[in-house]
């Protein structure tokens, strides 16, 4: 019986890479997406204007403080109701870039807070603008702060990427979910979607480790 | 935006946003405590320095890491009836959970009990003290302290994540607001309730690990 199920499996196999690359695919574009936006967003929160940063808080307590799937219903829900039409793919990359950003904001953030007064001062008075002070001297030394947990939260954001599969995006869980349908056998079907999905995120796990041993030294 | 809303409806399904909160907190207290036991007992074994009981911790925790918890949801709710084994869904839930937060429980636990001063441990064995006792007067209270803002972090976390239990029909808040959007087609109305009770939860929590978190720097100062 068994046997005869994981023959099955190995049949639709190639169904189960679609999704994979639907995964990949997703995950890639959010990920460079939130990077974008976060970097933005966490050089204004770390600024001085108290409104922009105070704006930029409420943004990010909704996106920590509430579900990841109450987030994709409200793009995929609520949004068409206010005039915006949106297929599941590009509601699900929407999502994706209101919660991931908010958390890269805050990484950015705390980098950037991490770089002493003087180093600001410093370049204050060498009559660098702003963003030139940003740009040339502090992002590049928060950078060391930054990168190690930004890898850690590429993981978290890759394995967020299959709760997209609720509103019929065919990424990896949903082809799972859908084998599962058809071959009533959970352990194998979820143990092979495990297993791509641990191909993905174990290596970022590793850099992830070996960044943060590196910076300790 | 919010000519239209309507709090009437709000009102009339208020029950059914009560019952699933109930269950939120529930769902969240009971898979916070048997994860708390797990990670206590994962961590010991990962750090008693045995291979043949660190090594299969060390392999759960990497597994549950590195993959997402609906798959690990999806694994137990689908995978546990083709090995006979029927649970009700609220229980695959909590177990789904309790494995999940467990594995990152564990890694925080052991990272607190590292962050105490190895000169701390070779004062306690060079006092006498056995295994036991330096666990219980040096190491414990001393890594308790750092360990406690994470861990509520980690219960935010494992409050947002009961959501997910919403996809395998545990009636919790999220779907509360998934039925009221079925029967009356008011999605925003029932997902900006629900954002607005989960909002309630993050926000006591958050409290909660900032007074932690000052305490303790509180408390290293003086």
């Amino acid at each position: 019986m068994i046997s005869f199920y994981f023959g099955r499996l190995v049949e639709i196999f190639p169904f189960f890479l679609q999704g994979l690359w639907m995964t990949t695919k997703i995950a890639f574009i959010s990920l460079a997406v939130c990077t974008l936006i976060g970097f933005v967003l966490g050089m204004i929160r770390s600024s001085n204007n108290i409104w922009l940063k105070r704006l930029i808080g409420v943004y990010i307590s909704f996106a920590r403080g509430t579900p990841f799937v109450v987030q994709i219903f409200i793009v995929f829900f609520i949004f068409p109701e206010w005039g915006i039409q949106l297929e599941p793919f590009s509601a699900a990359l929407l999502a994706m870039a209101i919660m991931g950003s908010a958390f890269i904001c805050e990484i950015v953030a705390s980098g950037i807070d991490s770089i002493p007064k003087g180093q600001h001062e410093a370049a204050t008075s060498s009559g660098l603008t702003k963003f030139q002070q940003l740009r040339l001297v502090i992002i590049p030394q928060a950078m060391k702060v930054i990168v190690p947990p930004l890898v850690g939260q590429y993981v978290l954001l890759i394995k967020d990427t299959s709760v997209v599969s609720v509103i019929g995006v065919m990424d990896l869980t949903r082809v799972g979910w859908v084998t599962v349908m058809r071959i009533p056998e959970g352990l194998m079907v979820f143990a092979l979607v495990g297993v791509l999905y641990f191909s993905i995120s174990y290596p970022l796990i590793l850099l992830s480790n070996y960044l943060e041993k590196k910076m300790a030294v | 935006m919010l000519e239209y809303f309507n709090f009437r409806v709000i009102y009339e399904y208020l029950p059914l946003f009560l019952t699933g909160l109930k269950y939120t907190f529930i769902i969240s207290l009971v898979s916070l405590g048997l994860a708390l036991i797990v990670g206590i007992i994962a961590s010991a074994c990962r750090i008693s320095g045995l291979k043949l009981l660190a090594y299969p911790v060390i392999a759960y925790i990497e597994v549950i890491r590195s993959t997402p918890l609906l798959v690990q949801i999806y694994f137990l709710y689908f995978g546990l009836p083709t090995l006979g084994i029927m649970v009700p869904e609220i229980q695959t839930g909590i177990i789904a959970l309790m494995l999940n937060s467990g594995a990152y429980i564990a890694e925080i636990i052991r990272a607190g009990i590292n962050s105490v001063d190895q000169g701390q441990i070779e004062a306690g064995l060079s006092s006498g003290l056995n295994y036991i006792q330096r666990m219980r007067f040096i190491i414990l209270p001393q890594a308790l302290g750092v360990t406690v803002p994470p861990l509520l972090g980690q219960a935010i976390v494992l409050v947002k994540d009961t959501a997910l239990l919403s996809l395998i029909s545990v009636m919790d808040l999220t779907r509360s607001g998934q039925t009221m959007t079925s029967e009356r087609f008011m999605p925003a109305e029932a997902f900006l309730t629900v954002t607005f009770f989960y909002m309630c939860i993050y926000f006591c929590l958050k409290a909660l690990a900032d007074w932690s978190q000052r305490k303790l720097i509180f408390r290293e100062v003086y």
